[in-house]
């Protein structure tokens, strides 16, 4: 196994401590960053664009103001990995999609908007499985990034790039987003901590969407509280995104090490192994888990999430249907790629099926089918049924748990190639992970142990709408049960 | 309950002839050899997400979002537009300050 | 085209689709200026442009005064959801429309004609304008064109869909409709409701079917009617068509069909090849509306005056027609008869003058003015041709209906004087008057242009004629 993992990793908060106490300066934490970056991103392909100008003007601005003595944000200096399909200002977003190649936005996300004035530096947009479909970020227009563990395989997806960027110490922290998993399952399959949050709680604006009831942004970090005070940042209510929640929590940090004594952990029995696919291992280090937390105080107890069965179904009919209406359009008129034609509409073929891969087009065209007139309500709309079912499962349980506990990933990381060419065996990578998205709760995946290959294993926490302090508490208690 | 026959009416998920037209409806091309994959990968997707026939749903409201809030609104104030050059220069072809595109065929108007 | 069949054994089946665009200040779901008029592409952001990562919020006035409207067409103001409406075309920016589908705004209303008649109206729903395509080549038309532009300043516009039932049966139910839908929309003063510049915009689903059969045939949906005058000629022609075809052994084929002004005719939309598969769905970006009792009951006691209420009142008064009444509410000019009648005008001769004498505008006519004129008139002091000639003057100039008379020499000639006048012409015109006691009444006039020369024209003609009656009867 060949990797490029580096030893330790230097925590967020510890580069916030050091850069405001002038001990050491924005410009030489961001350096340090670029050297990794330098030496490794020619193996990982963590990145479609590094933005060292940028990032060096940036760094070197936030060194002026403390010179000058002015209040900086929490993550003052702190160097940031975005995700490529949220958008920058002025600088390349492409969703790794041939069909934005190149594509500038005029305006900054809001999340990217909140990094900055927290004094973070963004150092580059990272690579994706295209318009974020994808489990392995193999998907993506401009080359797979692989596994900073273990370069013959793949990071996981979509949000790969960001979870490989964090594991090989290119960004302390990194931005991603999850439809479906998108950045818990990358999390695990990298060994770093990654955060769904609770829909509506962090905004969407400048986030390019695939599927807009399930897209959630979220940090990746290299540990619990890192993710907690990047949660902070990037969360609260946005005027510009009619989905966020007005009274969004953003106090996560405050009661992380208040451990999980008399809490009521669930484990979901279905994601245990009943379920087909997950492996022994992941449910091993589950299991492990478990008895950590149980360890620590919390009452723990198997339980039952039935229409868990089912998530797959749904989701896979629910995200490509709001896909393929998503990305109605990339059209060729208005920006990116166009290949011509002799008709508007000749145009409009040539560009999408130049611009985009299969797995978009796959589902673009599941999508359109799902909600054709005449199968509409055997599927998209059976699909929005189950998931108000799991929305009355997860709210029973929720009446006697606090929390609720399964694996990430059915699997840890796996070769290059190994999936591509079968759909749904890729899409089982997500069986874990959705359920979460589905109803909109927000969930972490913590590195817990590893399987046989050495490769890492994640275990999530999964918590109610808006309860992510006690979902970060469990986490915290299981990072440090890992340690 | 599932009922005798249901799995039946849906046993054939997508046709090829299907598959063709939904690429028409979203503006895509298949090769016909792309064709054959295509609808050979819908289709697995399809026949696996007859699984929730096993559901009793009818009593079951459709869930189409995951937030249950309502009226989130804006007040009729204007907010700061975008001058044309911040995207003009990404368009593909303009003409006069306006988005450039081939003749349309297939209707009037 | 025989209007005999189409009139005897044919019935016309209309529904109406108006689309007015809302007076806003800003767009449906983006802070950019609702405004007609501007450089192309200049009332644009992120949102309206339908750039990668934006998200629409919705504009609470707009929502308030689709909200406003459904009240004033007696509907009942629903908990709504905003869908998607799927397909390509350059002038959508996100190739989806933002419309509302199953869970419309308004539902199940009906609005009265000035007949009394009323037509069902079925929903009005929320939905975003589209940008506006030209097309640039020789012909000028979309077909033969050699490219198109777009422009996405109209994009997002706020609209409000009101489609009505197919319950129009007549040409001139479907303008009545039409002008009456109109004049709601700007007694509430939530459009401009300007036709020729598409403000408001009518699609008419056209159909006929035998007299006495209960089943409606196939539709015809007819766009790009920009007047009144378009309206009455597209459907006429197109249930011409109609009828042609079911004539010929055919029928019409359901689909979108344009009017062509110029050529006087319908012509085939839209091609079929997309099947009309919009695929509505929930619109995932935005949240349900749902309207609390309060918002529905402060806009129901803030509903100002419609057009069939105010066309009831000045109705309901002694001798004014309805017609007129509907003209004088069309004219905006109702208060001011009512105030005038209020000021002691009566109500018949207030209202005629301004039916046939106002009909260009006030200017600085008062309704005190106005009622004294008429208080003149009917007590003889002056005639209807020095009323008319004054009211110019007034509309003009302004001032007070005595003083103007005296200041035009207007005096008024007495009944005592006009009789002793016509005593005179009898005398002097043996011959005639012995004509028109054996009943010639070509020799009235003679009198009448006589008297009127004597008085320079101050005479009242109808005073003449009946003093001229009275002398032959008791002669």
């Amino acid at each position: 196994m060949s990797g490029t993992v580096p030893e330790n990793y230097q925590s967020a908060s510890e580069i916030v401590n050091l850069v405001t106490t002038c001990e050491i300066s924005a410009v030489e934490i961001l350096e340090r960053y670029l050297n990794q970056i330098e030496e490794h991103e020619g193996d990982v392909h963590a990145f479609n664009l590094v933005t060292i100008n940028e990032a060096r003007a940036a760094a070197k601005e936030t060194d002026r103001l403390i010179v000058e003595g002015e209040k900086l944000g929490p993550l003052a200096g702190v160097p940031v990995a975005i995700k490529d399909n949220l958008c920058t200002k002025g600088i390349p977003t492409t969703a790794s999609s041939k069909i934005l190649e190149g594509w500038k936005p005029p305006y900054d996300a809001t999340v990217v908007k909140k990094l900055k004035q927290a004094g973070a530096t963004v150092v580059g947009k990272t690579n994706l499985d295209e318009f974020a479909m994808g489990s392995s970020t193999e998907n993506s227009a401009f080359g797979p990034t692989r596994n900073p563990h273990d370069l013959s395989c793949v990071p996981g997806g979509s949000s790969g790039g960001s979870a490989a960027a964090v594991a090989a110490g290119f960004a302390p922290i990194a931005i991603g987003s999850d439809t479906g998993g998108s950045i818990r399952q990358p999390a695990a399959l990298c060994g770093v901590v990654g955060v769904k949050p609770t829909y509506g709680g962090v905004s969407r604006y400048g986030l390019l969407a695939f599927a807009s009831s399930l897209d959630q942004v979220g940090p990746f970090a290299t540990s619990v509280k890192d993710a907690a005070i990047v949660h902070e940042v990037i969360g609260g209510y946005d005027p510009l995104d009619s989905t966020s929640i007005k009274q969004a929590p953003n106090s996560f940090v405050q009661a992380i090490d208040e451990g999980v004594n008399k809490l009521k952990v669930g484990v979901i029995s279905e994601l245990m192994g009943g379920i087909d696919g997950i492996t022994h291992e992941v449910i091993e280090q589950t299991n492990k888990a478990v008895s950590a937390l149980s360890d620590a105080g919390a009452q723990v107890e198997a339980v039952s999430l039935p229409a868990a069965l089912y998530c797959l179904s749904a989701y896979y009919l629910i995200a490509p249907a709001e896909a393929s209406s998503n990305l109605s359009r990339y059209d060729g008129v208005r920006y990116g790629l166009r290949v011509d034609g002799a008709s508007l509409k000749e145009m409009n073929v040539n560009t999408r099926t130049e611009g985009f891969g299969d797995e978009v087009k796959r589902r673009i065209m599941l999508g359109t089918y799902a909600l054709s007139a005449g199968y509409y309500d055997a599927y998209y709309g059976k699909a929005l049924k189950v998931r108000r079912l799991l929305a009355k499962n997860f709210a029973d349980l929720y009446k006697d748990y606090d929390v609720l506990l399964s694996p990430t990933s059915p699997c840890t990381a796996f070769k290059l190639g190994a999936k591509v060419n079968d759909p749904m065996t890729m899409y089982v990578n997500d069986v874990c992970t959705i359920p979460s998205n589905l109803v909109g709760h927000p969930a972490i995946s913590i590195p817990f142990g590893a399987g046989k290959d050495g490769m890492p294993i994640g275990v999530q926490v999964l918590a109610p709408p808006m309860k992510e302090s006690v979902m970060y508490q469990v986490a915290r208690t299981l990072e440090q049960a890992s340690q | 309950m599932v009922l005798a026959g249901y799995n039946e009416e849906m046993s054939d998920s997508i046709s090829s002839e299907e598959v063709k037209h939904v690429a028409n409806l979203a503006r895509l091309r298949l090769t016909s050899e792309e064709l054959g994959i295509f609808t050979e990968q819908l289709r697995a997707v399809l026949d696996h997400a007859k699984d929730v026939e096993a559901l009793e749903l009818d009593d079951i409201e459709p869930m189409s979002h995951p937030l249950p809030i309502e009226n989130t609104m804006r007040e009729d104030i204007p907010n700061p537009m975008l001058r044309p050059s911040d995207f003009l220069s990404e368009a593909p072809a303009v003409e006069g300050g306006r988005f450039l595109v081939p003749k349309i065929l297939g209707e009037e108007a | 085209m025989n209007q005999e069949i189409f009139r005897d054994d044919w019935e016309l089946i209309v529904g109406l689709e108006v689309h007015v665009e809302l007076a806003t200040q800003t767009k449906l779901f983006c802070g950019c200026l609702n405004q007609f008029g501007s450089e192309p592409n200049t009332n644009v952001c992120p949102v309206c442009l339908g750039l990668p990562g934006s998200l629409p919020v919705v504009n609470e006035t707009a929502v308030y005064f689709a909200m406003r409207l459904g009240r004033a067409l007696h509907c009942s103001v629903n908990r709504s959801v905003f869908a998607r409406k799927n397909y390509f075309y350059p002038d959508m920016p996100k190739d989806y429309q933002i419309s509302q589908y199953d869970l419309p705004t308004n539902l199940d209303g009906y609005l009265e004609l000035p007949t009394g008649e009323s037509i069902g109206i079925e929903r009005a729903h929320i939905e975003e304008d589209t940008g506006k395509t030209t097309h640039i080549g020789t012909s000028g038309r979309i077909s033969g064109s050699d490219y198109s532009l777009v422009d996405y300043n109209r994009a997002g516009i706020p609209l409000i869909e009101i489609v009505s039932k197919p319950e129009i049966r007549t040409i001139e139910q479907a303008k009545a409709y039409v002008s009456e839908l109109r004049g709601i929309i700007l007694a509430l003063e939530i459009s401009d409701a300007k036709m020729e510049e598409g403000s408001i915009r009518v699609d008419a689903n056209v159909s006929v079917r035998e007299i006495g059969e209960d089943n409606l045939r196939t539709r015809c949906e007819i766009k790009n009617v920009n007047s009144l005058k378009s309206l009455g000629r597209a459907i006429e022609y197109e249930a011409n068509r109609h009828i042609s075809l079911y004539g010929n052994g055919e029928s019409p084929k359901q689909e979108t069909r344009h009017w062509d002004e110029d050529a006087g005719r319908t012509r085939s939309g839209r091609s079929k090849e997309d099947a009309e598969d919009y695929r509505y769905f929930t619109e995932p970006d935005l949240v349900p509306l749902n309207p609390s009792k309060e918002i529905i009951t402060r806009i129901d006691e803030e509903m100002p005056e419609l057009p069939s209420e105010r066309r009831g009142k000045l109705a309901n008064l002694n001798g004014v027609k309805s017609n007129d009444a509907t003209l004088l509410v069309e004219r905006n000019h109702d208060a001011f008869a009512l105030d005038a009648i209020k000021s002691g005008g009566e109500p018949e001769q207030v209202v005629k003058h301004l039916v046939n004498n106002l009909s260009d505008g006030l200017g600085a006519l008062t309704t005190e003015a106005l009622a004294q004129l008429v208080q003149m008139e009917n007590g003889s002091e002056i005639t209807s041709t020095q009323a008319k000639k004054m009211l110019g003057e007034l509309v003009q100039k302004g001032g007070i209906p005595s003083d103007l008379a005296a200041e035009l020499g207007f005096e008024a000639v007495s009944i005592k004087d006009l009789e002793n006048l016509v005593d005179q012409l009898i005398k002097e015109h043996t011959d005639e008057w012995e004509r028109f006691c054996s009943g010639d009444t070509k020799v009235q006039g003679f009198f009448v242009g006589q008297a009127m020369k004597l008085t320079s024209g101050q005479a009242d003609g109808k005073a003449i004629n009946q003093i001229l009656n009275e002398r032959s009867t008791s002669k």
